[in-house]
């Protein structure tokens, strides 16, 4: 089975510098996306990644990481939508910068990607009636 | 060929009559020609559900013991003010109000997360409302205070009774600034990152009777749910603009004041909302049947979206300073394919209006008719035309201190 998560990788000043993600996803198999990557003034290193594979390879992944010192955060806020709520009108397809909403052309429904949302927010307040909700 | 709205009416109440969306005459239009058409065709009906920003509602709460004066007082309804200017205990909610303790756009931009729309939308749904009011006190109406929850089903009159809706035509927002904007509009991306419009096209009522030969005072139709009336014209009614051969204004044009019992409505069609940076509002569903009384009227009920154009205004300058500048015009059958190139620049576009809920209401308002329990209405008195000579008059400004 196949798995795809996204993680914040947050690296202790001293590994900033250390080549771990690519080890990650060289021992371990496993397919990534950096969604956002800075170094912070105090020089803490931050790392949003989208981690497919394996179930197993995956699970190694995470735990080499740990043993290197990294501390893992699961993105697990979750943004779903309302379906009550929805009125498909669409304001908030050039909203979403990962392009997770899409109108059906013939319908003119809008379909909503939960797997291409990132959880940005941005949709939240976007929405007129207010039908994108967080869920932690 | 003619057919009268009576006759269209005998045929509703024999079962008989021919009733077909917007959406639906134009492919029969294209296979049959108006001739045929117009004399198979008898209602066609259309339907918009957007945010319309002029709707509130009024309410009579019945007397209190003691009596209490509402009127020249204080009413709030979940904390948001209502208007309190008329008699004892008629107060009128609009879909604009906040909060007083709201923080508007203090935090920019502000979320304005509940305000009259919303009120609107959770008495229609019958759910409790808190009500809290002060008035000054006369010998007939002691009370200064009154504190008590209202539900929909122990009120007397509660209408809605929006002033301007159903807009004919409306602008294609973008933004040429260097930084997004919070309009009504929605969210505007900098250096036109995206475009927002908001109507039906082809299933909105107005562009479905552009000369309004149909819609008149009096016109019954959907309204949020249940069943209301065309009361006026709405505001900025502004039929003398620029229109196309088949007769669709290219700006703006004309509106519709509308009126109905908000006990027959339901949340489904009249939805609080916020738009960031902007206000709250109400979404409104609207849907007007259009007798086919010639092959002239039917011939404009068949516009399909590449026969409609709006202008596309820079919402961060022209409108602001309400300069007549129109980037480009684009039909409605562009900004639908999901993107419109201006000045060179393809911008992604996105509608504030539901065109899959326009359906749905022109398909509602379809079976009420087919079922027969939706007559026509002939119009008491017409709408505002052409003719009538109308400008929409900016403010005359004139300064209270030289
Ligand atoms: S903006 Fe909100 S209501 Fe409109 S389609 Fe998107 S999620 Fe649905
Ligand atoms: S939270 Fe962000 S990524 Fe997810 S759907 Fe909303 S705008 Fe798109």
């Amino acid at each position: 089975m196949t798995v795809s998560k996204r993680i914040v990788l947050h690296f202790p000043k001293r590994l900033v510098d250390r080549p771990i993600v690519y080890r990650l996803i060289k021992d371990y198999d496993l397919e990534f996306n950096i969604l956002k990557a800075s170094v912070t003034p105090q020089e803490e290193g931050l790392m949003v990644l989208e981690l497919k594979g394996e179930r197993e390879d995956y699970d190694e992944g995470i735990r080499y990481l740990t043993t290197t010192g990294v501390r893992i955060q699961s993105l697990s806020q979750d943004v779903i939508r309302n379906e009550e709520r929805c009125t498909h009108c669409g304001a908030c397809i050039t909203i979403c910068p990962t392009g997770a909403f899409e109108v059906d052309p013939l319908t003119r429904l809008v379909k909503f990607d939960n797997e291409k949302c990132l959880a940005c927010g941005l949709c939240i307040l976007a929405c007129p009636p207010r039908a994108m909700e967080v869920h932690f | 060929m003619s057919k009268t709205i009576e006759e269209i009416n005998e045929k509703i109440r024999e079962g008989k009559a021919v009733v077909v969306t917007a959406e639906e005459i134009i492919g029969i239009v294209k296979q049959k020609g108006v001739n045929k058409a117009a004399q198979e065709v008898d209602v066609v009906t259309t339907g918009t559900f957007g945010p319309m920003c002029s709707s509130g509602a009024y309410l009579n709460i019945g007397h209190s013991k003691p009596r209490i004066k509402l009127g020249g007082g204080k009413v709030y309804l979940n904390d948001v003010p209502a208007y309190a200017g008329f008699a004892a205990v008629d107060i009128y909610i609009g879909a604009n109000a906040l909060p007083d303790d709201d923080p508007r756009n203090k935090v920019y931009p502000g979320e304005f997360n509940y305000g009259g729309g919303h009120v609107i939308e959770e008495l229609v749904a019958g759910k409790d409302i808190r009500l809290v009011a002060t008035a000054y006190g006369t010998d007939c109406y002691p009370r200064r205070r009154l504190e008590t929850w209202i539900n929909i089903r122990d009120l007397n009159e509660t209408v809605l009774f929006n002033i301007r809706n159903a807009c004919q035509n409306y602008n294609v927002a973008v933004n040429l600034s260097d930084r997004t904007i919070y309009t009504y509009m929605g969210v505007l991306k900098s250096d036109m990152g995206n475009a927002n419009y908001s109507t039906a096209g082809q299933l909105s009522p107005l562009f479905n009777d552009p000369y309004y030969k149909t819609i008149g005072i009096g016109t019954k139709i959907f309204l949020g749910g249940g069943i209301g009336f065309v009361a006026w014209h709405g505001t900025q009614h502004n039929p003398n603009v620029l229109r196309s051969d088949n007769g669709v204004p290219r700006r703006g044009a004309g509106t519709l004041s509308v009126i109905g019992d908000l006990k027959q409505m339901s949340p489904r069609w009249l939805i609080g909302t916020s738009m960031l940076g902007y206000g709250c509002t109400l979404t409104v569903g609207i849907g007007i049947p259009i007798p086919i009384l010639s092959e002239e009227i039917l011939q404009y009920t068949a516009v399909s979206d590449d026969g409609i154009f709006a202008p596309v205004i820079d919402y961060s300058d022209a409108y602001v300073q309400l300069k007549p500048d129109i980037l480009d015009e684009v039909s409605y059958a562009q900004l639908k394919s999901g993107k419109i190139v201006i000045q060179g620049k393809e911008v992604p576009t996105a509608s504030l209006s539901s065109y899959p809920r326009a359906v749905e209401i022109a398909t509602i308002l379809k079976e009420w008719i087919t079922s027969g329990k939706f007559l026509l209405t002939e119009s008491v008195a017409p709408l505002p035309g052409v003719e009538s000579g109308i400008t929409f008059k900016p403010l005359k400004e004139r300064p209270l201190e030289e």
